[in-house]
């Protein structure tokens, strides 16, 4: 067991310890170590975006991060920016304008479209989608996509106003 | 005012709240108790002779359980093709077999030689690397009209070559055609290629195997589309498991688009596994893998003709097509150039005469199948290309050339052997004219022209034909299988309702979309509503969803399983009330008896059934539950009309779309949120094989593009917001709901479009070229910009 290493998480709130090989990946410690099954994989070599969860405040594939590099870090999955009773405006947004069909790609773009807001509380559609350009969805042709960033965006921002 | 429930209303997704908060089972996410992981050697070369395989230090490697080889399979079946087609001189297809592992030669990269089954996916890996493998590579056939040359290499050494079929259709026509090309006014002739595609759903595939050996019983867990039909083909030909020990459940499932409906080895091979070391065997497919196993789609090479009188009526189109099966034939492969395409070549055309040509072809490439649209994307394609380049030759105007030709009249008997029962192509023109603004197009063109660059506006029609049906006449061509649907509707002692259906959501949203139905049929809420799908053992024996047929199909079951339970359910209410039953009305949830203020509610018939007390026991039985199988009369028929602007950049040749329109006629919708959701992702489909996307192979069959480093999926910024309409409407004239299907319409409809209007973006710059060959990337585009 010498050649684990000692990894230390803080995954949407909650802290894990233990050893893990060197190659180990990010999404399979969430996966399957530590039964989040929220980032799905779509690709393994950064190309999709199914995987994206937010490292330490920046958005990551989490398929080509092996988890001694994120040791010590702040972990948020889909299932940390909210649950079926509680779900976060993103989320509300992609269901009210269809921004999704099968579901696969949904956690790691709305995970994604989080970041992206913050990033840049008003984009424009061209900002969406070159933002987004990370994350494929092969269902949606991306219209409806696009549609929920926006209406989430103007949610946000009026929630803003309203609370200054 | 829209509907805000039952048909016609757009609810939003029931099914949403789980994939929206990461609490959605896809296959990969089932782990079982003592689960092992396979992991597939796979042949690195196109073609070749396996003269050993060493798996003895790989044996002794950490973690490893079994390693398996085709040696394992002796006596098992191979994967069998679902479609027998009977060639131009009456003869069946040339058919090779399939092995679950390769035997004795491997015939594409990726070819599946041995698998690894280990405590850890990672102990598979690495002992595939300690395998010893001596494959004697041969000289490979990737080109289809090389492969039919007398001396080529033969991807199957048994067969006579590596012809599959020569088709004719219909072959009495031929000599009518030939003589309508003698006698035509203008001739217009056009070769082009459908490009290779993947179909590429976000969740790869993935398959779990299950054995119980307490009571013998096998459960396979697998991104399908069709999970009885696995069981079917799995059980029946290749393992030989009864169905009663038999499950197949297809879980939440991200995407198909066609190439989760087939049998694959790796679900026979961890079916196969598992009964044989007792234990859970998983597979999850990589990316690449999936590149080289999953069923690649259309890839055919044509000639198509248009021979027109000097009216500019078309007299007659003759085609030839080489059609790319790949190194074995793929579940329904052999009716995807023939059945699936020829069928439509009429187009929404009145076109008297039509002769089509289809040679299907053995290649070492991954086998092809069923892609969205599957023949009829291809089919459309020649054709609309086809017209724009005669109007183009004709300096005519190509809706008018359209409108001069259309079909005015249903039904109407095409001259390839379908009945088109309804339908108005002029009207979905109109509208499409409308949505695009196309009156305003000469001044977006000036506009951009002012800004340097060469704007385009391509138009084209389509006709599809989904729930592909009867059995008895797809059974005459070759299928064998039957293609009806069932559900089985199960009342609720509370009156709460479970729907058991057939067909399987895969993205298309049925958990909404069927209660709507059923809740408007019986006038009860939609949350009272539920279906249950994708799992052998509680479904009815339904076909599963492809070819646009869920609610076509599975949907006009489900609504005469509910016409027996209201049937059932009005002779309890008039038992109740103490009147005819022929006096029963149910509306709004509630049973009355016409004429009177006697009314009982819904919930007191289910009740009644389930607690018959006060029942008519004598004449029916207590509950409240009717299946249905159907069985449709005719394929259904949506049709449409299309529009694209690009930009041309002359400079880069960077084709940019700024406008897209899609007007379709989907006959009745139940759902038009989810409706638009299908036409949108359809487009992005068909847009991505006009400009982006491209399975390539070298000269000795290595797969290039085995990545998203190299094939180029379409982005959110490589696609514009489209225009969808679908107000015209003409009802399917044959189904209980009158819909007519709309997953496929999209993909069909848009890379004419999309490919004329780059055409028209380089006539507008002084460039007349007749064709360009999908994807439209920029090289190629500034190399027919500057040739």
């Amino acid at each position: 067991m010498s050649n684990k290493m000692h990894i230390k998480l803080n995954v949407n709130g909650e802290g894990h310890e233990f050893l893990a090989e060197p190659r180990e990946l990010l999404i399979y410690t969430l996966r399957e170590r530590l039964n989040i099954t929220g980032p799905h994989i779509g690709c393994e070599t950064s190309h999709c975006g199914a995987c994206t969860v937010t490292i330490n405040g920046k958005s990551v594939k989490a398929c080509t991060m092996f988890v001694a590099q994120a040791d010590g870090a702040d972990i948020t999955t889909i299932e940390g920016l909210g649950g079926p009773d509680n779900m976060h405006v993103l989320q509300e947004a992609f269901r009210e304008h269809h921004g999704l069909q099968c579901g696969y790609c949904t956690p790691g773009m709305i995970t994604r479209a989080s970041k992206l807001l913050e990033e840049n509380p008003n984009p424009t559609e061209e900002e969406v989608r070159f933002g987004m350009a990370g994350n494929i969805c092969r269902c949606t042709g991306y219209q409806n996509i696009v549609k929920s960033i926006l209406a989430a965006a103007s949610e946000l921002n009026a929630a803003k106003e309203a609370a200054e | 005012m829209p509907k805000d429930h039952g048909i016609g209303a757009s609810p939003k997704r029931r099914e949403d709240v789980r994939f929206l908060t990461g609490k959605g089972q896809y296959t990969d996410d089932i782990n079982l108790h003592g689960q092992t992981y396979v992991h597939f050697l796979r042949s690195d070369v196109a073609h070749g002779i396996i003269k050993s395989i060493d798996t003895s230090d790989a044996e002794n490697m950490p973690g490893v359980v079994r390693i398996f080889t085709g040696a394992d399979f002796e006596g098992v079946g191979g994967l069998p093709c679902g479609w027998q087609v009977t060639d131009r001189h009456g003869q069946p297809m040339q058919e090779p077999g399939h092995p679950v592992l390769a035997r004795g030669k491997v015939r594409h990269v990726g070819d599946p030689i041995a698998a690894i089954v280990a405590e850890t996916k990672e102990q598979a890996r690495d002992a595939a690397e300690a395998i010893g493998l001596d494959i004697e590579e041969l000289p490979a056939v990737v080109d289809m009209v090389s492969a039919l040359a007398p001396d080529a290499p033969k991807v199957h050494d048994e067969l006579t070559s590596n012809l599959c079929y020569d088709w004719g259709f219909v072959e009495e026509n031929k000599a009518a055609v030939d003589e309508a090309f003698e006698k035509a006014a203008h001739v217009t002739t056009l070769e082009l290629i459908n490009n290779r595609l993947v179909a590429n759903p976000m969740e790869p595939r993935v398959a779990v195997g299950d054995y119980n050996q307490a009571n013998d019983e096998s459960t396979l867990y697998t991104t399908s589309q069709n999970p009885h039909v696995i069981r079917l083909l799995m059980g029946a030909f290749v393992l030989g498991i009864p169905e009663h020990k038999l499950r197949v459940v297809a879980p939440d499932v991200g995407g198909g688009f066609g190439t989760k409906i087939f049998h694959y080895a790796e679900e026979a091979f961890v079916t196969f596994a598992s009964r044989q070391i007792r234990r859970p065997v998983k597979w999850t497919s990589t990316r690449s893998e999936a590149f080289m196993s999953d069923a690649h789609g259309r890839d055919h090479k044509t000639k198509i003709e248009l021979a027109l009188d000097a009216d500019n009526n078309f007299m007659a189109i003759r085609t030839d097509t080489y059609a790319n099966m790949g190194a074995y034939l793929s579940t329904f492969a052999p009716s995807v150039p023939t059945w699936l395409h020829g069928t439509l070549m009429a187009g929404n055309y009145k076109t008297p005469l039509i002769y089509v040509n289809v040679k299907a072809v053995f290649t070492n490439t991954v086998p092809v199948d069923a892609y969205r649209g599957a023949g009829r994307p291809e089919a459309t394609f020649q054709l609309e290309r086809l017209v724009d380049k005669a109007a183009r030759e004709l300096g005519v105007d190509p809706i008018a050339l359209r409108r001069q030709n259309f079909i005015t009249q249903f039904p109407y008997a095409t001259p390839v052997a379908v009945e088109y029962d309804t339908g108005d192509y002029i009207a979905t023109m109109d509208r499409m004219e409308e949505i695009m603004d196309i009156s305003g197009f000469e001044a977006r063109r000036k506009a951009s022209e002012a800004k340097g660059k060469w704007r385009g506006l391509g138009v084209n029609c389509y006709i599809e034909a989904c729930g592909i049906a009867p059995s008895n006449l797809v059974g005459q061509l070759g299928a064998r299988a039957g293609l009806y649907d069932a559900a089985t509707v199960r009342v609720n002692a509370t009156g709460s309702i479970s729907v058991m259906v057939g067909a399987h959501s895969h993205g298309q949203g049925h958990e909404t979309t069927f209660p709507q139905v059923i809740a408007e049929m019986i006038g009860i809420d939609e949350s009272q509503v539920d279906i249950v799908h994708g799992d052998s053992s509680k479904i009815p024996f339904g076909m599963g969803t492809y070819g646009s047929r869920s609610l076509a199909v599975c949907g006009s079951a489900m609504v005469r399983a509910a016409e027996k339970v209201i049937r059932k359910a009005k002779k309890i209410a008039a038992h109740l009330l103490e009147a005819s039953e022929a006096d029963i009305e149910l509306k709004d949830g509630k049973f009355s008896v016409a004429g009177t203020d006697k009314e009982c509610a819904w919930g007191d018939v289910t009740l009644a059934a389930y607690v018959p007390h006060n029942y008519p026991l004598e004449d029916i039985e207590p509950g409240l539950e009717e299946t249905a199988f159907y069985d449709p009369a005719n394929f259904t028929y949506p049709s449409g009309a299309y529009a694209c602007e690009v930009e041309v950049d002359p400079e880069t040749g960077k084709v940019t779309i700024e406008k897209f329109a899609a007007a379709d006629d989907f006959g009745n919708v139940v759902n038009p949120m989810i409706v638009e959701g299908q036409v949108h992702g359809g487009i992005a489909q068909g847009i991505g094989q006009a400009l982006l996307e491209a399975a390539v192979y070298d000269e000795n069959g290595q797969l290039q593009s085995a990545s998203y480093m190299d094939y180029a999926m379409p982005r959110a910024d490589d696609v514009p917001f489209y225009i969808v309409d679908h107000s015209c409407c003409t009802p399917c004239t044959h189904n209980p709901l009158g819909v007519k299907g709309c997953g496929e319409a999209g993909a069909i409809g848009s890379p004419p479009a999309v490919v004329n209007a780059v055409i028209d973006a380089l006539a507008s710059g002084g460039k007349n070229v007749p064709h360009i060959d999908m994807p439209l990337t920029p090289h190629r585009v500034w190399k027919a910009i500057n040739q």
